[in-house]
This record gives C-alpha cells, structure tokens and sequence, in this order.
C-alpha cells in the first residue's frame, strides 16, 4: 500500500515536471512558426529576431522535456509493469508511432536550429513546420494512452487472458479525438500566454515606445491574439470533454461537480469544497440548472451522482476544487484576451493601463497552472482505476521496494534541472539582450 | 512461431543502431572533456560539432527501443520492469542530467567548462550501466519468489561477468567515437585533430577485442547456456575478428597527404569496426535466443497479440517510407556539407 503511494508521487511527479516542458515544446513551434510567416509577409525584421530568439528558448526548454519525457516513458515500464503488459498487447499503437513524431520533430529541430544559415527561407518555414506537426503529433499521441485508459475499448478479458484485441479499435476509443484536442490547443494557448508574458514585462521595464519597446509590444499582440483564440476553443472543446465524462465515466463528472445525488436539472457548484459529511459542496456558488444543461445540452438531463456508486469507486472529492481552477482560469482568460482587443481595436490605444499589463504578465503562469490542474484531475480523477473499471492502479504497481530512495534522487534532478534551466535561460538573455540585437539586425 | 522472430530480428536492428550512435555520442562527451584545454587542437570542436546536432536523434532511439520491448514483447515487461527499477532508474538520472547539461553548455560558454565535466563524465557511466542489461537477462541474478521477482543486486555487482561487461561497453565507446572522430576531422582537414583521435583509436581497440575475450571467458563460467550456444557460431566470431583486424590495420594504410606525415584510411576503419560488431552482435544475440530472460522469458512466452504485432508493422513500413528522406537530408546537411563539418576560420 505505501509502495503505491510512493509510485503514484514519483510518477505523479514526474509528468509534472515534464508537462511544463513539454506544452512549451508543443506552443513555442507554432508561435516561431507564425513569427516566421510573418516576416516572410511583411518584411519587418522584428518578427525574424522574434523566431530566433524564440527558437533559443525552445531549444533550452527541449534540453529537459525530452530528458524528462524519457524518463517518463521508461518509468512507465519500470513503475506500472502491470499496466503496460496490456499496453503492450492492445495499446502499443500511439506509443510506437509516437516515436516517428519524435524522429520528425527531433530531426528537424536540429536542422532548423544548427543548420539555420544554410536554409533557404522556404526550407526555414518548412522545418518549423515539420517540427510543429511533430510536437503536437507527440501530444495527441500520448493522450490517446490516456484517453484509452479512461475510455478503453478494443479488447476483452476473459479468465485473466487478453482476447478479441483490435488495436486500431483500441486507437480509435471514444474519447480520443475530444481529449486530444483539448490537449492540443490548450498547449498552444499556454505557449501564446507565456509569450505574451514576458513581452509584457519587458515592456513594463522600458521607459517609452522606443524600438525595443516596439518589438515587445508586437510580440504582446501576436501573443494575446493567438492565445485568445486558442483560449476558446479550448473552452469549447473543453465542454465537449465534460459532456463525455457525462457518458462514460460519469462518477468523474459527478466529483468534478461535488454531486452526490442523481437529479434533472442538477446545479452547478461553483467553488467552495466538497464536504464528504453533509454530502453538499460548502461555500460555492450554484447556478440552478446549468450542469444539467452542460452535460447533456437540456435543463433536464439526468445527471448521475456518486451515491449510485460504492464509495470504494469514487475518485478523491478535491477534484472539484481542480476542475474549477481549471475551468476559472480559462474563462478568465478568455475575457483577457477580450479586453486586450476591445482597448486596442476600439480604443485606439497604442498603450495599455500598468494593472492590465500586470494581468497579461501573469496570463502564462495561470495558463500553465491550468494545464497542471487539468492533469492532475484527469489522472487522480479516474482514480482507483488505472484502465477504467478494467484495471486497478494498486494492481499494476511493481512489486520491488526502495521507491522512496528513488523518489528522493528524481526530485533532487528535477529541482536542479528547473533552477538550470531559470539559470541558463536568464544568463543568455541577460548577455543578448533585444537592443543588442535589434541594432545588429538593422546594420 | 516466425512473428517472435522477426520482432526479436527488428528490436535487435534498433539496439544495435542505437549501441553504434550512441557509443559514438556518449564518447564523444567524453573527448570533448579530455580535449578541453587543449586550446591549440580543434579536438574539442570537432567532438562539439559531431554532438550537437546529434544527440537528440539519438536519444530517441532509446526510447524507441524501450517502446518496441514493451510492444513486442509485453509478457517480458513484466519481468524486465521489476528487475530493472534500480538499475534502470539510475541510467536515467544520468542521462536527464547529461542531456540538459549538454544543451546548456552551448548556450551559456561561461560555464561550459564544468557542463563539459558533466556530459564527460556521464559519457562513460551511462555505457557502462546500460549494458548491465546484459548479464542481468543471461541468468543468475534475478531472485524468484512466489510470483516476485527480485534483482540480486550485491551479486551483480560482485560477478567477473559484470566487469567484463563494463569494461567492454567503456572500451568500446572510446574506440568507436575516436574512429568517428577522427573520420569526421579527416573530413574537416582538422588534421591535428586526426592525428589525436587516431592515436586514441590505436590504443583503445585491443583492449575492446581484449575485454570482448574476457566477457567469452567469464561466460563459460556464469552462463554456460549461452557460451554453449555461442560456439555453434564460431564463423560469425571470426568474421568480426577479421573485420577488427581489417579496420584496425586501415589505420596504418597509406594517406591522402602521405607527405605531411598522416597515416591510415579512417573511414575503411570505421567501417570495419562497425562490420566487427555488427557480426559478433549477431552471433550473441542468435545464441541468446529464445530467451529474452533467462530461464524464465522466451520471445513465445512474451509476444504480443498477433494483431497488435501486424498493426505494429504496418506502422514500421509507412514510417520508414515517411522518414528516411528527412535521415537523408539530415545526412547531408551535417555529416557530409563540408560548410557544417568545416566552416571558415572564424
Ligand atoms: C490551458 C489549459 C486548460 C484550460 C484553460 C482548460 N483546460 Fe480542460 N484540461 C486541460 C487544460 C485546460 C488539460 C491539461 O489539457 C487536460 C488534462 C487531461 C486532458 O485531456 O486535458 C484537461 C482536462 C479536462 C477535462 C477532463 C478530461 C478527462 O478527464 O479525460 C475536462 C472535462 C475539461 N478539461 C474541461 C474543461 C472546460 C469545460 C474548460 C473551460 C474553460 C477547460 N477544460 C479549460
Ligand atoms: C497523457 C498521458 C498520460 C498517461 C498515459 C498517464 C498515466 C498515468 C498512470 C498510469 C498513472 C498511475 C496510476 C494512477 O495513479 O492513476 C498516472 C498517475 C498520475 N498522473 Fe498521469 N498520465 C498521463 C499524463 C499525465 C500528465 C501530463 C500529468 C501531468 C500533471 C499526469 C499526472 C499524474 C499524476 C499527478 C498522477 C498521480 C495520480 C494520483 O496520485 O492519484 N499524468 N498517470
Ligand atoms: C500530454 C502530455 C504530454 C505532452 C504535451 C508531451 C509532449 C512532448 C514533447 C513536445 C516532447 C519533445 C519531443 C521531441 O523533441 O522529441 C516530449 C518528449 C517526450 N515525451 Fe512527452 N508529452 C506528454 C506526456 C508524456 C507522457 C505521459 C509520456 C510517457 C509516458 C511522454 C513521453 C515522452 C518521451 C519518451 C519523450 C522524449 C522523446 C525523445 O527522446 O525525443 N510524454 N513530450
């Protein structure tokens, strides 16, 4: 039983870590990508400094997702032996194939970064893309486990053996494409927050609209424009997401909402906590009717609670705290994003007030907690079961002890790879600073 | 049951491109520590050069190895993964740490000094960690109890079998990566440089092909199984002397700028040397079969679904046709462009 919990942390962990990494390795492509295209249309010299100085960033911040990464998909193995023997047999698809995007993205990476000068800017704007397609590719993939874990298919199990395996059925469970998306597009929004991040802080820092100023504040643009759009249809697609916890794993949907009894025209709680005793959520805030709305689309859908499941089945009740972050942050983005627009568009302004700057800085850490909160309620939420209502986690865990040693080691590499990477990023762009830069650009 | 085989066949293929690639590249961390201060020679660059855009490839072989074991063989998961934990782990810390370092110590040239010891350093350990895979699967130190599995780690590490593993893995990497090295300077005109890696690559490769004799002779002892085995490929052991015999004297065959002073044909040597391994790799992984565990793993008692496997492969095939123009280009723009390999003097 310890050694369960100590193998849930390691692994819990380690994706944590990984996952900041890795949705930055997913957003940054596509942001370079488009500063790419961008100079290739207006000519503007900014948006060329913008890829490069971008692509160096990425390229420190792949120097610890693919490590962690490879850790992740060795301890798969090493922790959850159990598990990956029916991976192995009915789910191997997306983990193989996953490597390709890998190799692609891998490959091209290294092209577009040590054989820049070489490249005609065509063969530039190819590469990028290529590794784009990669990242995402290597994201949508991995989620199919997942999705394929909360939603199995393609196989049974008859006495202890595994049989009728389909493996493109498995591939092709019924959450996949839902869940994926949401993955995707809300790695791209994260990467757009985080660019418009640091473009807004540095503003904040320089005294006028000199040249550097200028070139963050386009940078501030692109980064508000891409991750408001991306912001919404993550939130879009994220309602679809609830809608099939809806129809398969209705005890997740009922403890994201703190739901205890199955009811038409259920409330949504907003807020607040669950409380096990009174079996009500204290302190939140509830719409009549809208959870029944959003889960089925009409006022009276018939939304399940976890009183129709034995108690042993139901996942942590501090779920629901997890799911609203998430869905707070997005929505309040979303709104961000929007007053961004209005004040530029309508009101003409070149300059935004210092708290609304103060807000956009703040836009791609929330961004990023969002995506932590979503995880962590999408795995802990499907909890006791690793393959749901199939496989039990505490079945699937190894057997050898000595976990807590190894946890130790693996949290001492990760806080030393997080502060390296703080460490090497600020160096290099304390040593190559914009206004450098931009002036060797223009001679 | 051929479908075992072929699996078994294409896991081998994988591990064996990665043993080669990744020799290479965790040597050439190591040179480029070795060479560091050495500011006259451009040993360092060129191991820098070779490693940069490389090692990302690389490292997805690894993962693309442990993917296709647990995919092919998921019945050895089991077994591999709960014998492996500790051992296992302790590779990837190595290798987190290795990988970051080395990124980091292109970005930020002030530290690249102690970042070099640590892709250094790492460079030799993580071969020798890795192939510990090997007597672990040969038999002997994995403990069974009611259904549990255990690896007898203090035997391990006491067993002549295990060093002469780790001897064999250190040698091999060095000879490898200073063969490669000193292609790719030749290929460079770093001249100066070839004459250094040259030199490594004539005092490291007999004591590979020493430490290859050791890991038989220990064999007879801790693994008779396989050493009975291995005996009934005895020519496939001849030829990869032959082909060490062959790259090791290409060093001494007559240069392009004989006048200068160079010897040797370095590329003829590596090709060799990589045909020595590839021929012994074969006779040791055919006597190893069918076990991929001994005594308790076999690749029949392992093996995937059938469909998955199918499923599996039709993947390999659109993949290969999908990836290797971009290997090709890859190719071409770093090992062969003579603007990457030897730019101007800057
Ligand atoms: C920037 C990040 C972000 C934002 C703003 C949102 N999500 Fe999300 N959400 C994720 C990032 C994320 C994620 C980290 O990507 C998850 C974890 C697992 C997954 O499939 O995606 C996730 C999971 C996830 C799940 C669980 C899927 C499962 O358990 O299989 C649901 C129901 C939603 N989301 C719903 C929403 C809704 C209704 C949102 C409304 C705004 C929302 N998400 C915003
Ligand atoms: C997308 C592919 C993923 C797969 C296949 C996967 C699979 C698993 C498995 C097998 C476990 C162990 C059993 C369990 O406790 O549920 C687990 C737990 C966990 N995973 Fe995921 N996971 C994935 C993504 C992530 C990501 C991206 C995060 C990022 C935060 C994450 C966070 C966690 C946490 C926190 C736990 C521990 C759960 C607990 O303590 O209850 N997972 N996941
Ligand atoms: C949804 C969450 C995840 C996202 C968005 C994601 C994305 C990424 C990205 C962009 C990379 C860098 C790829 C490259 O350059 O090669 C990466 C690396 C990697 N990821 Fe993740 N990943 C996620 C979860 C996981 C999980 C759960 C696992 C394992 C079970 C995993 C295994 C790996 C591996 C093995 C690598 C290293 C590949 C290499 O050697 O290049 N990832 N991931």
């Amino acid at each position: 039983m310890d050694d369960l919990v100590i193998a849930r942390s390691l692994f819990g962990m380690t994706m944590g870590v990984h996952i900041i990494y890795a949705t930055l390795g997913v957003g940054l492509p596509v942001m370079i990508l488009v500063a790419e295209l961008l100079f290739q249309k207006t000519k503007d010299k900014d948006y060329a400094l913008m890829a490069s100085r971008w692509t160096k960033g990425f390229a420190v911040l792949l120097g610890v997702a693919i490590p962690t990464g490879t850790i992740a998909g060795v301890q798969l193995s090493l922790l959850w032996p159990g598990f990956m023997e029916v991976v192995g047999k009915v789910i191997a698809l997306p983990f193989q194939i996953e490597i390709y995007a890998f190799f692609l993205e891998a490959l091209f990476m290294s092209i577009y970064i040590y054989a820049a000068d070489r490249l005609s800017p065509w063969m530039r704007i190819v590469s990028v893309t290529l590794v784009a397609i990669g990242a995402v590719a290597s994201a949508v993939l991995i989620t199919n486990v997942h999705a394929f874990e909360g939603t199995p298919d393609g196989f049974k199990i008859q006495n202890g053996e595994i049989v009728d395996v389909d493996p493109w059925a498995a591939f092709l469970n019924p959450s996949f494409l839902v869940t994926s998306g949401h993955v995707a597009v809300s790695a791209i929004m994260t990467g757009a927050f985080a660019i418009a991040s640091v473009a807004a802080f540095k503003m904040l820092k320089e005294k006028g609209p000199n040249k550097v100023y200028l070139y963050h504040q386009k940078a501030l643009m692109m980064g508000l424009i891409i991750g408001g759009l991306f912001s919404l249809l993550t939130a879009l697609n994220g309602h679809e997401s609830a809608q099939q916890l809806h129809e398969y794993q209705p005890e997740k949907l009922a403890a994201a909402e703190g739901l205890f009894e199955t009811q038409q025209y259920a409330p949504l709680a907003i807020g607040g906590f669950t409380d096990r005793e009174t079996e009500e959520v204290k302190w939140a805030i509830e719409i009549p009717w809208a959870l029944s709305y959003l889960a089925g689309d009409r006022f009276d859908t018939e939304v399940v609670g976890l009183n129709d499941f034995p108690e042993e089945y139901w996942p942590p009740l501090f779920v629901h705290t997890l799911f609203n972050a998430m869905v707070g942050i997005g929505s309040m983005l979303i709104l961000l994003s929007l007053i961004g627009f209005v004040w530029h568009k309508f009101l003409k302004r070149d300059q935004f007030p210092r708290w609304l700057m103060g807000i956009f800085i703040a836009a791609g850490p929330l961004s990023m907690l969002s995506i932590e909160f979503g995880w962590i309620f999408a795995c802990t939420g499907r909890q006791p079961w690793v393959i749901y209502r199939i496989m039990k986690t505490e079945d699937s865990v190894t057997t050898s002890g000595n976990l807590g040693i190894l946890f130790l080691l693996f949290l001492l590499i990760y806080i030393i790879l997080m502060i390296a990477t703080v460490l090497v990023l600020r160096y290099y762009f304390k040593r190559n600073p914009v206004s450098k830069e931009i002036d060797t650009n223009i001679s | 049951m051929p479908e075992a085989l072929y699996a078994i066949t294409l896991i081998w293929g994988v591990v064996f491109i990665y043993a080669v690639m990744a020799s290479i590249d965790f040597g050439a961390g190591f040179w480029s520590m070795i060479y560091l201060n050495k500011q006259q020679t451009r040993a360092t660059n060129i191991a820098n050069r070779y490693l940069s855009p490389s090692w990302e490839v690389t490292n997805v072989f690894i993962v693309a190895i442990v993917v296709a074991l647990f995919s092919f063989f998921p019945g050895a998961t089991f077994t591999l993964g709960t014998v492996l934990l500790i051992p296992g782990s302790i590779i990837l810390l190595l290798l987190a740490l290795r990988s970051a370092f080395l990124v980091f110590s292109h970005v930020a040239e002030e530290y690249k000094k102690g970042l070099t010891f640590v892709s250094g350093i790492t460079g030799f350990l993580i071969p020798a960690l890795l192939i510990s895979v090997l007597p672990i699967t040969q038999g002997g130190f994995i403990d069974s109890f009611d259904g549990n599995q255990e690896l007898l780690l203090g035997k391990l590490f006491t067993s002549p079998s295990e060093y002469a593993f780790v001897g064999f893995a250190i040698s091999s990497t060095l000879f490898l990566s200073s063969l490669l090295l000193a292609d790719y300077s030749n290929v460079a005109g770093e001249m100066d440089a070839y004459a250094i890696y040259r030199k490594d690559a004539i005092i490291i490769g007999p004591i590979s092909l020493l430490m290859a004799a050791f890991i038989i002779f220990t064999m007879r002892n801790e693994a008779n199984w396989l050493y009975e085995n291995i005996l009934n490929y005895t020519p496939w052991m001849i030829a990869s002397i032959a082909g060490f015999a062959l790259g090791y004297a290409a060093l001494w065959f007559p240069h392009r700028q004989k006048k200068a002073g160079f010897k040797g044909m370095p590329r003829i040597a590596m090709i060799s040397v990589v045909a020595q391994y590839l021929f012994a790799g074969y006779a040791y992984g055919s006597a190893h079969l069918p076990y991929i565990v001994y005594p308790d793993v076999t690749i029949e008692s392992g093996f995937t679904h059938p469909e998955t496997f199918r499923a599996l492969i039709v993947t390999y095939i659109v993949a290969f046709f999908i990836l290797t123009p971009g290997f090709i280009y890859f190719w071409r723009l770093f090992l062969k462009d003579k603007r990457y390999v030897k730019p101007k003097e800057s």
